[in-house]
């Protein structure tokens, strides 16, 4: 069965901001079963031709896995019709990933932290609170449905 | 990615988890805890030797699966965290809530 992943990568200046030299994009449907494949795209271009160590490798794994994972249940709440889309650009210093999904957004403000003794035995709720420590800077966007983590390489 | 589930010569139930623990096969490691549960066992261990990376998803997973297991009067433990893994535990401080040895035989002798 085909990959109902969309990949593309751009070896071109992809922002004068960042001075990144390559843009990626991937698109993927709402199906949390496609995660682990775009993962590991993701990461594979946002490492090659870097002498990565295993723990930048471990964050973005991580980092992009839960972004989907948000993107997919939450923001586009499963839903077929709706996609999810990742724009990477990639620095020689800087590691720049924004996932975006197809939902009305949310506020990132009213997310409690999961870590308290009251909150331990809970289920869900540590997905945000991994990503902010995971990597150096996250922003979102006004309406919240996109998130921008940035990785600052080693 | 995938879970292969052993008994050692003591009767715990081992299961290891290859690969990913993430979002897509948390479910299918619940199931398997408990099934097991369901069978008796009382003693299981789960092992991450060969485990990549662990999401949030998984996480959660693991605190139901300790909570269920702790409910019907088992003992849980964990292992084989790597570095990066154990950091994870340690960012959510859920290393607080389990029981986690280093190799997966200082796990079984520990129950």
């Amino acid at each position: 069965m085909p990959s109902p992943l969309r990949l593309c990568v751009r070896r071109s200046p992809a922002s004068r901001e960042s001075g990144a030299g390559v843009l990626v994009t991937l698109r993927l449907p709402s199906d949390v079963a496609c995660i682990e494949e775009a993962v590991e795209l993701v990461t594979l271009h946002c490492l090659a031709g870097h002498d990565a160590p295993t723990r930048t490798r471990f964050r973005l794994q991580v980092v992009l896995s839960e972004a989907l994972s948000n993107a997919i249940m939450r923001g586009n709440r499963e839903a077929r019709d709706k996609w999810v889309h990742v724009r990477a650009e990639l620095g020689p210093e800087v590691i720049r990933l924004e996932v975006t999904d197809e939902g009305p957004g949310f506020d990132p403000h009213a997310v409690p932290e999961p870590v308290g003794r009251e909150r331990l035995d809970e289920a869900d709720g540590r997905g945000l609170y991994l990503i902010r420590k995971l990597v150096d800077a996250v922003q979102f966007n006004e309406q919240g449905n996109s998130i921008c983590m940035i990785l600052r390489r080693p | 990615m995938g879970f292969h589930q052993t008994r050692d010569a003591s009767g715990v139930a081992v299961v290891q988890v290859e690969g990913q623990l993430i979002v897509g096969n948390r479910q299918e490691l619940k199931e398997l805890v408990q099934r097991a549960l369901d069978a008796e066992d009382r003693r299981i261990l789960i092992d991450f030797s060969r485990t990549g990376y662990i999401d949030s998803s998984g996480l959660g997973a693991l605190v139901s699966i300790s909570k269920r297991i702790r409910e019907a009067g088992g003992e849980l433990r964990l292992s084989g965290l790597n570095e990066d893994l154990r950091s994870l535990f340690e960012l959510t401080k859920l290393h607080t809530l389990f029981e986690i040895a280093e190799t997966p035989e200082q796990a079984l002798a520990s129950f």
